[in-house]
């Protein structure tokens, strides 16, 4: 009798780890591609999709002058030289900077942006004027302050400046629409001047362009319409 | 003869006119002229400065009878009201640090403290919100727009920035090439105040300098939403910050940024001049 018991217990056993043995592998597929199949989030699905274009294997690679936070003073910003694959069409290549300003600096203590802030579109008017089009997080993740908020416009007006000449002045919204201020300060309802030796001149003015053009038949409210999203 | 010449007084007179007589009796007219008169020529004799420091203050200067050249006068100034803004309030809390220290608190604090040293120097003051309200940016600005000779303060307090440092900003120089003549649209009330806003935000700037080690001698340019639809000087003051380990750290800051403000605005208040009077500014 005792000797049966043993017999039934070790194939028991034996039966259980063949199982295992079998379940485990098909477990740890299961898990993988459920993870895979898991829904990303709205602002990962943007990002993805505006950030796949910006970079083109043609495009010839430049030195460009990104403008983050200073090491050395917190409170203003510092160019800093780095390599990048530019386009010569002026739309795509501020594009570009602007991503690599969101991707931010070495240092992420010294970024402007936040860092799940995404630029869904931009647009380059014949005046000079920039539309660059942001997610939500520039505005909910940015710091509250005048400060801060200053940078982060800052740093998009003087990398541009440096990189990208057509650009005179900048518009920007927040998912395709003009807010206040971008986090309880800094005024969004006005342009932004890039090109500040123009400026200084008197050569860029901060009133909104007129309309560029109004499609026929559309009533005269139309907002400006804007080129072709790049 | 001799009798027709004695019943005519003056004939002796005219007769004796190379003679004593008529001297003295020239003499004692002219004294007696000279007596009657001589209080009129001391009265008039005093200097227009010395006469109008004999009135009473307030009492009414009285013309002097001959014509004068009026002294140059100093440009008349007319800073009176000071706008004192907590920004944010109600369900905007502003800044928010680690420790819970809200910014939309912090401020009402803040702005007693400004107003104290405010009214010690004479000004009136006015406050956009004294207790957990949030007007909008157009209210406050309505407020400050509706007097006649006034400045406006909004006041924060940074998320980030080093601190115990004060900062000041006003709109950028090229805010007031909006402002190319003709009526200016509530849009742009502080485009011909651009450069007012900054001497006043340089003098604020100067004094916190000398407070707050590590702040900037002089004011930024930020493009701020509060201070675009202002229609006077208009300044914004930030502290930084609610990041500070100990609330205590920002109370302690404030009788010195009131006092900064107070004194930079009585070295700012000679050069505002409200526009339509002489020299006026902008």
């Amino acid at each position: 009798m005792s000797g049966n018991w043993r017999t039934w217990v070790v194939v028991g056993l034996g039966i259980a780890v063949a199982s295992a043995a079998i379940y485990f592998p098909i477990l740890r597929r299961r898990v993988k591609t459920a993870a895979k199949i898991a829904e990303p989030s709205e602002e990962q699905a943007r990002r993805e999709l505006t950030q796949a274009i910006t970079q083109n294997a043609s495009d010839p690679v430049v030195k460009v002058k990104m403008f983050w936070t200073s090491s050395e003073d917190q409170s203003a910003l510092a160019p800093v030289t780095i390599q990048l694959a530019l386009s010569k069409d002026a739309a795509l290549r501020a594009k570009q900077v602007i991503n690599t300003l969101l991707a931010g600096p070495v240092d992420s203590d010294l970024r402007t942006l936040p860092p799940d802030a995404a630029l869904l579109a931009f647009y380059l008017l014949p005046d000079g004027t920039a539309v660059a089009d942001f997610s939500e997080a520039l505005a909910t993740s940015t710091p509250s302050g005048i400060q801060s908020e200053q940078l982060a416009v800052d740093s998009i007006a003087r990398t541009l400046e440096a990189n990208v000449p057509p650009v005179k002045r900048l518009k920007i919204l927040i998912h395709g629409q003009e807010l206040d201020t971008l986090a309880g300060h800094v005024d969004l309802t006005q342009l932004f001047v890039v090109d500040t030796k123009a400026a200084r001149q008197g050569a860029v003015s901060l009133e909104m362009p007129v309309k560029v053009a109004i499609p026929a038949g559309s009533s005269a409210n139309v907002s400006p319409t804007l080129p072709a999203k790049r | 003869m001799r009798n027709v010449d004695r019943r005519f007084d003056i004939l002796p007179i005219v007769r004796i006119s190379s003679g004593r007589l008529f001297f003295r009796i020239s003499l004692i007219s002219s004294a007696i002229a000279l007596l009657a008169g001589l209080p009129f020529l001391v009265s008039n004799a005093q200097s227009p400065q010395s006469a109008a420091a004999a009135q009473q203050p307030g009492a009414p200067i009285t013309t002097p009878p001959y014509p004068t050249i009026p002294p140059p006068q100093a440009p008349r100034t007319g800073l009176n009201i000071v706008v004192l803004d907590p920004a944010h309030g109600g369900t905007d809390p502003g800044a928010r640090g680690a420790q819970g220290i809200r910014e939309s608190d912090l401020l009402l604090d803040l702005t007693f403290q400004v107003r104290r040293a405010l009214e010690a120097q004479g000004f009136q003051v006015l406050q956009t919100r004294s207790g957990n309200e949030n007007p909008s940016f157009d209210d406050r600005s309505t407020l400050a727009n509706a007097q006649r000779g006034a400045v406006f303060v909004t006041l924060h307090i940074s998320s980030t920035g080093l601190p115990g440092t004060v900062r000041v900003y006003t709109m950028p120089d090229a805010f007031a090439s909006v402002a190319t003549g003709g009526v200016i649209g509530w849009d742009h009330a502080q485009a011909p105040y651009v450069t007012l806003s900054r001497r006043f935000g340089d003098a604020v700037q100067g004094q916190l300098a000398q407070r707050f080690k590590g702040s900037p001698n002089n004011s930024q340019s930020a493009t701020i939403r509060q201070l675009r639809t202002t229609a006077a000087p208009a300044i914004a003051v930030e502290l930084a910050s609610v990041s500070v380990q100990d609330r205590a750290d920002l109370d302690r800051m404030m009788p010195g940024v009131g006092d900064a403000i107070a004194r930079g605005l009585a070295d700012f208040r000679p050069s505002y001049v409200l526009p339509g009077e002489a020299g006026a500014r902008p």
